[in-house]
């Protein structure tokens, strides 16, 4: 080795040394280095199941007898749906689907059992709501499978000769079954948690790292009217970002818009508060722009793969669809899903609006408190 | 200490009682007591970590003292902080200029934020835009200028509202001596109005400008008058001996 290579060499200690005393220093990095890989792992491992479990389903049984009975013990036997109550007509079978209380209906007719003894193929159909991708095409032949080994053991047990039993699926509202039609909804609401968190978290901090905070806040300009300043702005950029998704959807994609539009923008205001909330507590905790941008991408990961923004959150073990639980995303997914592909009214979103609402103030009483504090 | 009368218009510009400051185990400020007088250039010395950035923002309104009680232009710092701030001005250490925008928008920014709009808004940054000499830069961003540009806008911005009082913390840091002495012009006009001016410095000839001079360390205050009442209080001939010597002893009681 040259004498000129060693020096060069010996500069790298250092600057080896350095790096990894800042790194040490700087905890939040630290952590987020170490913890990244982990939790995307749990994350990606744990989402990534195609095999759709426990789908919340109702059954409209007409033919109340037994071998209706039977049929429903084989689809709830399946794994795939989870009975989660009966319907007496097909109104209140399509207000639960509307009200994503159910993601699926077992439909019986009344002469179900009475086909099947004269040996005619009976028929069943099974509904899923294909406007959320919980309802994927594995629940369907799920369904199909379940009542065709069900039509094997009826034709060795009663000899039959015609096909015994036919399970017909339906997909509503997605009836081509198109990943766009609801993958297109829930950009609109990946792209405002995007734009809503890290726009907001990195202006803050921009401000406070280049000591323009403080010289706002001695300003007569009072926190509050500070604060909204910072954040209206951004709230009216995702507006702004959810018509151009929309029209966009609308023009490329083909993506209905069965609802009340009104009412959509309206909803997306606790959303917007919500994710506003997740931006200004990270900037209180952020001393960086980079820290501010890398906290808002970890706080993405979970909202892309937990949401069931892309993976059916109904295929997630349970501890992942806890987290789910706090997300706001997981709401404004089924009031987006809702409003666009179903047309569903408010009556049936008032649930998911509802949670919105709650996580937001509670975001919001946090972060606005942390932040006055930081500012005092 | 010396006892100051109240100044024309009454109340004092500043009065501190025991004021102190802590953060977590270290205090920064403790047992301040100092009157300011209306129209006073005053300038806050000590060395680095003495506790002159506190006492400012404590007196802005910026952040709540541990203890004791500030009045600033009559009003109290803790439970009139908001109508202190509409007649303060203050220009911290850093400029807290927006470097994306232009000299004219900074400058329209502030004034608005304090208040000003319309005729009024208008007529009043033509002003300060000329008596600061910043015609040829009204459109320039503010991050591409220079650092007696910054400091020079960043003073028209902290007036923008022609407050009564005006916290200048370390304004000709990093300045050269011709914006220097431009500066202090700009302060001994801005005396001659009416305003009172706290200033801290570390040039020693800044603080032989001042009327009077407060001596901080490690949070007391210890010393205090007129540039001359102090040098002979030390039996020194210049305010510098005067700071070497307490920065020397307040080393000595650290080692
Ligand atoms: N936000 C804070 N948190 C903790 N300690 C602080 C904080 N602000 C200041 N201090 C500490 O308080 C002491 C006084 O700091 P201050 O900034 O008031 O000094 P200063 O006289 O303005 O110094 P300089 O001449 O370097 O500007 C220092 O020891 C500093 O480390
Ligand atoms: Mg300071």
């Amino acid at each position: 080795m040259s004498l000129v290579t060693r020096v060069r060499l010996s500069r790298f200690w250092p600057m080896l040394w350095k790096e990894f005393v800042q790194m040490r220093r700087d905890r939040l990095t630290l952590g987020m280095m170490t913890m990244l890989p982990a939790v995307q792992l749990m994350l990606f491992g744990y989402a990534i199941q195609t095999d759709v479990r426990h789908l919340p389903t109702v059954v409209l049984d007409e033919s109340r007898t037994a071998d209706s009975r039977r049929l429903i013990g084989v689809i709830a036997n399946t794994g795939n749906f989870q009975i989660v109550g009966e319907v007496a007509s097909r109104e209140a079978l399509r207000a639960e689907i509307m009200a994503s209380r159910a993601s699926a209906a077992l439909v019986i007719p009344p002469d179900y059992a009475r086909d099947l003894r004269a040996g005619r193929t009976a028929t069943a159909q099974m509904i899923v709501d294909a406007a959320d991708p919980q309802s994927s095409s594995a629940a369907m032949s799920g369904a199909q499978l379940a009542a065709a080994a069900l039509a094997t053991q009826i034709v060795t047990e009663r000899a039959a000769l015609v096909p015994p039993l036919e399970m017909r699926v339906r997909p509503w509202f997605n009836p081509a079954q198109r990943s766009a039609i609801f993958i297109v909804p829930g950009v609109i609401g990946v792209l405002l948690t995007i734009t809503l968190t890290l726009i907001t978290s990195t202006a803050i901090v921009r401000e406070r790292e280049r000591g323009t905070l403080e010289q706002l806040v001695v300003t007569p300009i009072g926190k509050t009217s500070l604060m909204l300043g910072k954040l209206v702005p951004f709230m009216l950029v995702g507006y702004v970002q959810m018509t151009v998704v929309l029209g966009l959807g609308k023009l490329i994609f083909r993506i209905p818009t069965e609802g009340s539009i009104p009412m959509l923008y309206l909803l997306a205001l606790p959303f917007m508060f919500a994710s506003l909330g997740v931006g200004l507590l990270i900037s209180t905790v952020a001393r960086s722009q980079a820290q501010a941008m890398q906290l808002s991408f970890f706080f993405m990961l979970p909202n892309i793969l937990l949401s069931g923004y892309i993976f059916p959150r109904v295929a997630m073990p349970e501890p992942a669809q806890w987290i789910g639980l706090v997300l706001p995303l997981t709401y404004f997914l089924k009031v987006l899903r809702g409003i666009l592909l179903k047309g569903v009214v408010f009556t049936d979103v008032w649930q998911p609006t509802v949670s919105m609402i709650v996580i937001a103030t509670v975001l919001l009483a946090v972060s606005v408190r942390r932040f006055r504090k930081t500012i005092e | 200490m010396t006892v100051t009368p109240a100044g024309p218009s009454g109340a004092p510009a500043v009065v501190t009682r025991a004021l102190r400051k802590e953060f977590g185990a270290s205090v920064a400020v403790e047992g301040l007591d100092l009157t300011i007088n209306r129209g006073e250039v005053f300038g806050l010395l000590g060395p680095n970590g003495s506790g002159k950035t506190t006492t400012i923002r404590m007196l802005c309104a910026l952040m709540a003292p541990t203890s004791g009680s500030a009045e600033v232009v009559g009003l109290d710092i803790e439970h009139q902080g908001e109508r202190v701030r509409e007649r303060i001005g203050y220009m911290s250490q850093r400029y807290g200029l927006y470097d994306d925008l232009t000299v004219y928008e900074n400058l329209r920014f502030y004034s608005t934020v304090y208040g000003l709009h319309g005729d009024a808004r208008a007529k009043r940054l033509a002003e300060h835009i000329h008596t600061l000499g910043l015609d040829d830069r009204i459109n320039q961003l503010a991050g591409t200028l220079s650092g007696g540009w910054k400091q020079r806008l960043a003073l028209a911005c902290a007036t923008a509202h022609s407050p009564e009082m005006l916290f200048l913390d370390e304004p000709t840091a990093g300045v050269d001596p011709a914006a220097r002495r431009d500066f202090w012009k700009s302060i001994y006009d801005l005396a001659a109005a009416g305003t009172t001016i706290l200033v801290t410095t570390h040039y020693m000839d800044e603080a032989e400008r001042c009327q009077r001079l407060a001596f901080l360390s490690r949070g007391h205050l210890i010393a205090l008058g007129t540039p001359k009442e102090i040098t002979t209080q030390f039996g020194a001939t210049s305010i510098e001996d005067v700071f070497i010597e307490l920065q020397r002893r307040d080393e000595g009681v650290r080692v």
